[in-house]
């Protein structure tokens, strides 16, 4: 029992590092309805340009804002360079148009800082709580808790953001519906950019996660792949459902490894999660939380 | 002047019906394959022939596939690589377990294999559209390919998956030679792509394009949904399954699960919207496209700046190119390269005249 809890809340707490990927996506695919692929890419860079500003001398806050105002930059250039040209067009052009991106930002990420394993420190040791492991024997690391909290108050800021400024109406407005919102005098760019830049900095705090979990390298982009069924299980354009969603296959992607890994030869986490989110949607085909789909003829 | 179908008069059925109503388009066709079939193997040098052409071809024959199912049923797939897996060591295992098995039959045994495979998978299209169903064919691409690696049988007990392809022989005919295995993958892309370009424009493709239009006006009008998008799943998972059996015994010789991956999917795809989505010429011209640009951009990389630059940058060099063209071209030309082919035929009407 103590070991299925460990496991739980070890897969709960990974759930919630592919929740901070989905984050991406889904704040992206709500404004502007493209599928961004390149998020993963994103991550990446994120991570690799808070190393390199890091390695150049710059002090931690330092190095954070550098590599908040690249990501931002990044942002921006996107909407203005990849975008806003591809506007109108259907929304499987605006997917390979971000695979393409993401060819781009790992070459560039790559090329600029250098293609080295690195570590990240974030000041936050990898340890098991002892009090916790004191008191029921459960092992949870320190690491892992700090990024859930970090996860909560990043949940939150959007939330207030969303809700409360007059920037996050705008958004919600043209989430709902590009031209009704165009036809009330929301300028769409000025939004897209806004968002394209909170995708940024959301990327940015999950590759510091990451990258201080795993070290920085290429396979952060692999990592954000899991952060597609995650997408699928919660509904593309719900953030509690990019939460949950995490949560959910974080940990039955432990589970099954740990407790069904072993009858069919290991590795099964490749597919699991794609599974799970597959047969939910078969059920459900609109995901956790995601708004239900009505055609009209 | 030159593509001017005036004085072509149709006087039957048949001529109304065939497949190149133009005879300008005809002739060229005959050209092309005259070319192809007798010139080409008779004038290019091994490295062209063994290097570009016949994976060109192998992958023209993939992004088709592909295509019947994104461009003309409107089923967005991610796994087409998987399907090729499918179709390379289902080839590999016939060939291997049954004595005596004739090489075409083994082919279209994996094709028909990667169907069944593709039918499955297809399942969920009955639920889910679009992006969903997009996320939801990536569990295709890696259960299979982490099936293939698991399981021994499939390998023949290998290590680590890969298998050596048996020496494809017709007739007694080996084909060992790049001019003999360019002219087998040749031919059956010929017949292969006569095939899909008669079911798209018969009743089954119009189907597909009804669905794909709007599925449920063309349940309506009563086209039978899930036996049109599975269908759509077989046929394209069908084409994918022989193409990537030619990949293992015609293009590599051996091959591993771990080479069917997510890349080779994303670059099906990228042919497949380069080219042109729902169009058949398009398979190939977007094929050429993705197969010969890294390999351009590699000669330039090397010919040009080899001494200015790191390997290292250089192959970053190449990534940020790869990417930046294929977004440069999606904004330039979101149609793909047949649309510019088809502007180009309706400029030829009447040039050089004005009118």
């Amino acid at each position: 029992m103590q070991f299925f809890i460990e496991v739980l809340l070890g897969g709960l707490l990974s759930g919630v590092m592919y929740s901070f990927v989905a984050l991406g996506f889904v704040l992206i695919y709500k404004a502007s309805g493209v599928f961004n692929f390149a998020q993963g890419a994103m991550v990446f860079a994120a991570a690799l340009s808070f190393v390199g500003f890091q390695n150049l001398g710059l002090s931690f806050p330092l190095a954070l804002l550098a590599a908040f105002t690249t990501m931002v930059a990044l942002g921006i250039l996107t909407e203005r360079v990849v975008l806003r040209p591809l506007v109108n067009q259907p929304p499987i052009t605006l997917f390979m148009a971000t695979i393409g991106l993401s060819y781009v930002i790992e070459g560039l990420a790559q090329g600029f800082w250098g293609a080295n394993v690195r570590g990240l420190e974030l000041g936050v040791d990898d340890v098991p709580v002892q009090w916790l492991m004191d008191s029921t024997g459960i092992g949870v690391s320190s690491f892992d808790l700090f990024g859930a909290g970090v996860a909560a108050v990043l949940v939150a800021l959007l939330a207030l953001f969303f809700q409360y400024t007059r920037i996050g109406r705008a958004l919600r407005a043209v989430a709902d519906d590009h031209q009704a919102a165009l036809s009330i005098g929301i300028p769409l760019q000025t939004i897209w950019r806004i968002v394209w830049a909170v995708a940024g900095f959301v990327a940015l705090v999950a590759g510091l996660i990451w990258g201080a979990r795993n070290g920085v390298s290429f396979s952060l982009t692999f990592t954000a792949l899991k952060a597609l069924p995650v997408l699928i299980l919660g509904g593309f354009t719900s953030i509690p459902g990019a939460i949950v969603g995490g949560l959910i296959i974080g940990s039955t992607e432990k589970l099954a490894e740990v407790y069904l890994g072993e009858y069919v030869g290991g590795g099964i986490d490749s597919w699991f999660p794609y599974m799970m989110a597959l047969t939910f949607l078969l059920i459900r085909p609109e995901g956790l939380f995601g708004e239900k789909h009505i055609d009209r003829v | 002047m030159f593509y001017r179908e005036a004085g072509q008069f149709k006087t039957t059925y048949a001529a109304d019906q065939q497949i190149f109503p133009i005879r300008q388009d005809r002739l060229g066709m005959l050209l092309l394959l005259a070319v192809a079939f007798f010139f080409v193997p008779a004038l290019l040098s091994e490295y062209w022939l063994k290097a570009i052409l016949i994976p060109f071809l192998i992958f023209s024959l993939a992004a088709l596939g592909l295509n019947i199912l994104t461009g003309y049923a409107g089923q967005l797939s991610l796994g087409s690589a998987a399907f090729m897996a499918v179709g390379a060591f289902a080839s590999y295992n016939f060939m291997l377990r049954i004595d005596g098995m004739p090489i075409l039959l083994a082919f279209i045994g994996g094709g028909v294999a990667a169907a069944l495979v593709g039918i499955a998978f297809g399942l969920p299209s009955l639920r889910i559209k679009g992006f969903y169903l997009a996320v939801a064919t990536l569990a295709a691409q890696f259960f299979i390919v982490w099936l293939l690696t698991k399981v021994g049988w499939f390998s023949d007990y290998s290590s680590s998956g890969v298998i050596t392809a048996q020496d494809m022989e017709i007739l007694g005919y080996r084909f060992v030679s790049p001019e003999a295995k360019y002219l087998l993958v040749l031919s059956i892309v010929v017949v292969l792509a006569l095939l899909a370009k008669n079911m798209v424009r018969s009743s089954v493709g119009r189907a597909w394009m009804a669905v794909r239009d709007m599925d449920v006006a063309a349940e309506v009008i009563g086209i039978r949904i899930m036996h049109t998008k599975l269908l759509a799943f077989a046929v394209s998972s069908f084409y994918c399954g022989v193409a990537g059996a030619l990949y293992a015994f015609a293009y590599l010789g051996t091959v591993e699960p771990e080479g069917f991956s997510l890349d080779l999917s994303f670059k099906i795809l990228f042919m497949v919207i380069i080219g042109g989505v729902g169009s058949i010429a398009g398979a190939f011209l977007g094929a050429a496209f993705i197969v010969l640009l890294p390999i351009a951009l590699d000669v330039v990389v090397q010919q040009w700046l080899s001494g200015l630059l790191a390997p290292s940058v250089s192959s970053n060099l190449q990534l940020i190119v790869f990417g930046g063209l294929i977004i440069f071209f999606l904004i330039v030309e979101p149609h793909g390269l047949a649309r510019l082919w088809q502007i180009g035929k309706e400029k030829l009407r009447l040039w050089p005249f004005p009118h």
